[in-house]
């Protein structure tokens, strides 16, 4: 007890107290330089009032809703493939997938943005290739660059819980299926993907609950459409400078995650039931 | 011949994994690509070889003090952290206690916030306190993000060996300080070795936090950050972030190394 | 019996890399029997199970069940179905999806699949089970549920791969019972793999014997215990002792040999072709040879020796007689009946009996 106190002293004071203060100061309001300390749900009104705040929450979930998707489907064959048919080295295959995760998050969404810029690799390899005329708009500034961008960033991690829940499956379970008359399609619906659910949970709410606060890769990459949630929390503490207003967009986001990853968690567990 | 296949090695899943591997390192290996590249624009064609745009970073002031900052920060940090991580480590694995399982969900917490909730609550935090913004502020902030990584590489170390190693040795007379040193840190040695220099790395490139809690002082994160506004300045921030990125690979790479044994297991952050 | 052999198995190489597992077996099994693969790990029996499960290919030969040959059917569409040896009981699954687990196919209604899989508990007694979980369940139940999960889908061959392995002593021997009881009940042909003599003594109707991925004897346990063909199998199945000895001729279906320690003795030929001079082995078991005080009247044969040991077992005891010009003490074992001469002491003189039918002839390997 007294051996975790440092560690988990430091996580009470470090998280619990700027918790406390973030929750107080979502019911100040902006006054000049200052704060009106008295305490008011008006922050939170205007929230539901403005339409923007709503449709800006929204988009951020569904761009991290869609990053987490595709990413999930995207590792589960790599995470299948180490699990299953890499029988030496799968160390070195899995430092290899989880390199990249390790290294600065600003610089891979630098990265991108050098791939898919205007004069960027994509568009200037093309046109020195004579495929395309001029630029593709699209690439960079869109929805779409942010999606890719952020599912590229996170796949290494999503990686990790997929692979542990894959390479803990039995081998005898997958024989005993086959024996008892699966083809190998029949043998992945029935076994296979249910026993690994609870890598598909964590690796989805692994990447689905830090990117719905992203803010780098939209500043970067998103343009005006693909602004999300967290770029405009960064605004209210920086340029338009009215903190409560950040808490309180920091706190309902705090929220609406919870929300969606409890309902997410349900379902699953409602699909497993279904399944079996 | 299909009674062969049962566990026939799939080709299209194998040509899957390894293009799945080249998309995810090719966007990176492009910062290196132009950072050689004798223009100042980035795009194709490549103009030319040049080692111009690595030798101007040398004559700026700002990236080596920016370089200091980061230094500073990440050492201090991947110090703490591993200490208490070893600590933690030791308590969550040695011993049953009530709340164990929330404590230890606690510490994990950071793997599943996003991390700009905790920069402005940080922030708030110690500007109530009228505590002014400095290299302090940032390692606190990247003391919470590392602390979880830490615990998560050193868990499946004291795992790894027998509790009956440490009862031996106070069997054979050495108190609960001299069993520690002399059996148990190392026997978890690899473990915090890679401790060491994943939260090295982590911190040193960790970018949010530094962005809410850093004063004038800034990590090289935010030096470049502050640069990306400049086109002209694009040809030496890559030279700057093609280093970063090399010497970042090369570091969780060796603590990888060094902590394979318990690779797969580290992943308790779900 | 090759013709209606029900399965064939012929001359089946197997390779691991450079590992030979499986060398040139053949084994035909009749349909409805209760047959045993028996050697100790890594002897190759488990690989074999596997390859008549599908699970492997074999490296060269053919393996047809019911006349078919299997070389081309996936694990799936044999009409074969396995135990397996941890039970491989799914996890996220109830007891009752478990066993009706390979009822999909078969596009049943459900009152239909429920009333097959309550049968099925019936059987394995365990009704009322269906709604527990596998984790809910002990090693014998497991082994049960895995049982009925392969019976539900009528195979043509039962498939066990050590099920009793992870048992304890008890448990194991209710279930030798319980497990015979239940194939002649079903009448399905028994594949049962194991490395406990005991054990496939009990059970099988005919037992193959491997070693070093070679079969070595197929026989009924009686045939094995009684006329082992070669030392391996006779020193794996019970105890036996083992004589040099040397042909010196023959004499109406009898060879008479010169052993080492034994003196001249008639032995049976068993359709053996040997030419005085050749070098043979002659085997006893321990319980056929008796100990007296003094040379006995009547006895095919008798030499005397020197008590070493002696071991009391309870029901039986062991003694271990030393014979001039023979190297291993020969083992004597007799049962504790009341009235046996049990009080033997060591470094004794002691008279060995035998009666000519006892002695088995090995060739020298």
């Amino acid at each position: 007890m007294v051996l975790l106190s440092p560690a988990f002293g430091f996580m009470l004071v470090a998280l619990l107290v700027p918790f406390g203060i973030l929750l107080l100061m979502s019911l100040w309001t902006a006054q000049g330089f200052g704060f009106d300390t008295s305490l008011t749900l008006d922050n939170y009104r205007q929230l539901l009032e403005r339409p923007i705040y709503g449709a800006l929450m929204e988009r951020s979930l569904s761009i991290s809703g869609s990053v987490t998707i595709a990413t999930v489907i995207l590792c589960y064959p790599m995470a299948y493939y180490v699990a299953f048919h890499v029988h030496r080295n799968k160390m070195i295959w899995l430092v290899f997938i989880t390199l990249p995760f390790w290294t600065s998050y600003l610089l891979r969404v630098f990265a991108w943005k050098v791939v898919l810029g205007y004069e960027g690799v994509i568009n200037s390899g093309l046109m020195s290739l004579g495929l395309i005329e001029a630029p593709l708009e699209f690439l960079l500034y869109s929805q779409s660059a942010v999606v890719i961008t952020l599912a590229h960033a996170w796949a290494a991690f999503a990686i990790l819980p997929l692979y542990v829940s894959l390479e803990k499956i039995d081998k005898s379970l997958l024989e005993a299926a086959t024996d008892l008359g699966d083809g190998p399609v029949a043998r992945f619906m029935r076994i296979t993907l249910p026993l690994s659910l609870p890598g598909v949970i964590s690796a989805s709410l692994l990447i689905f609950i830090p990117t719905t606060g992203d803010y780098i890769t939209p500043a970067l990459l998103g343009g005006p459409d693909g602004a999300m949630i967290g770029n405009l929390i960064q605004k209210q503490f920086g340029p338009i400078n009215n903190w409560p207003m950040g808490a309180t967009l920091a706190i309902v986001l705090m929220l609406c995650i919870a929300v969606v990853s409890g309902i997410f968690i349900l379902l699953t567990m409602l699909v497993r039931r279904r399944i079996s | 011949m299909s009674g062969r296949g049962f566990n026939k090695p799939s080709r299209s899943l194998r040509l899957y994994s390894l293009i799945f591997l080249f998309v995810l390192y090719v966007p990176v290996l492009f910062l290196p690509l132009f950072s050689f590249n004798d223009s100042i624009y980035v795009k194709f064609p490549l103009t030319g070889f040049t080692f111009e745009w690595y030798g101007e970073l040398f004559e700026r002031e700002p990236v080596w003090n920016a370089l200091m900052n980061s230094l500073k920060v990440g050492i201090s940090v991947s110090v703490l952290s591993t200490v208490m991580g070893i600590f933690a480590a030791k308590a969550i694995t040695r011993y049953r206690f009530p709340g164990r399982g929330p404590a230890v969900g606690f510490i994990m917490l950071p793997l599943v916030v996003p991390l700009i909730i905790f920069g402005v609550a940080l922030l708030v935090l110690f500007s109530r306190m009228g505590v002014s913004l400095s290299l302090y502020t940032v390692a606190m902030g990247h003391l919470i993000v590392c602390l979880p990584f830490s615990v998560a590489t050193l868990i499946p170390r004291f795992e790894g060996f027998d509790k009956s190693v440490e009862e031996a040795s106070s069997d054979l007379g050495e108190n609960a300080f001299w069993t520690f040193w002399r059996v148990t840190l190392p026997m978890v040695f690899p473990g915090v070795v890679a401790s060491l220099i994943l939260t090295f790395t982590v911190s040193f490139d960790e970018f949010i936090m530094a962005f809410f809690l850093s004063g004038s002082e800034p990590t090289l994160p935010m030096y470049i950050w502050g640069q990306l506004r400049f086109p002209k300045e694009f040809p030496s921030i890559l030279a700057l972030s093609s280093i970063i990125i090399a010497v970042s690979f090369l570091l969780i790479f060796i603590s990888q190394w060094i902590n394979r044994g318990a690779h797969v297991t580290s992943v308790k952050g779900d | 019996m090759t013709q209606n052999a029900f399965i064939s198995v012929r001359n089946i190489d197997k390779h691991f890399g450079a590992f030979q597992a499986v060398n040139g077996a053949s084994i035909d099994i009749g349909h409805g029997e209760f047959f045993s693969l028996l050697g100790p790990s890594g002897c190759g029996k488990t690989t074999l199970l596997r390859m008549l499960a599908g699970f492997e290919a074999p490296s060269s030969g053919e393996i047809l069940i019911d006349g078919q040959p299997m070389t081309d059917v996936p694990p799936n569409l044999r009409p074969v179905n396995m135990v397996f040896q941890n039970y491989a009981i799914f996890p996220h699954l109830s007891v009752r999806d478990n066993i009706a687990y390979g009822l999909r196919k078969q596009k049943l209604s459900r009152e239909k699949r429920y009333e097959m899989v309550d049968e099925m508990l019936d059987l394995i007694k365990l009704p009322g089970y269906g709604e527990r979980r596998s984790h809910e369940l002990s090693g014998g139940q497991r082994q049960r549920i895995a049982l009925a999960r392969a019976l539900i889908l009528r195979p043509k061959v039962l498939l066990l791969d050590e099920p009793l392995g992870a048992l304890d002593k008890q448990l194991r021997e209710q279930m030798q019972l319980e497990l015979r009881a239940l194939q002649q009940t079903v009448g399905i042909t028994f594949v049962f793999v194991t490395h406990d003599q005991e054990e496939a003594l009990t059970l099988s109707d005919r037992i193959a014997v491997m070693s070093g991925g070679h079969v070595l004897q197929i026989d009924t346990p009686r045939g094995l215990y009684e006329a082992p063909n070669s030392r391996k199998v006779a020193s794996f199945i019970g105890t036996m002792n083992f004589f040099d000895a040397q042909v010196l001729g023959a004499e109406g279906g009898h060879f008479v040999v010169e052993t080492q320690g034994l003196g001249k003795l008639r032995v049976p030929s068993a359709g053996r072709n040997l030419a005085p001079g050749d070098k043979v082995e002659v085997a006893i078991r321990p319980e056929k040879l008796t100990l007296s005080d003094h040379k006995p009247d009547q006895s095919d044969g008798a030499v005397s020796g020197e008590l070493e040991n002696a071991a009391y077992l309870g029901e039986r005891s062991h003694y271990f007689v030393r014979l001039p010009g023979v190297e291993q003490p020969v083992a004597v074992s007799a049962q504790n009946s009341e009235g046996a001469t049990s009080q033997v002491n060591a470094n004794t003189h002691t008279w060995l009996n035998w009666s000519e039918s006892a002695i088995v002839l090995i060739g020298k390997e």
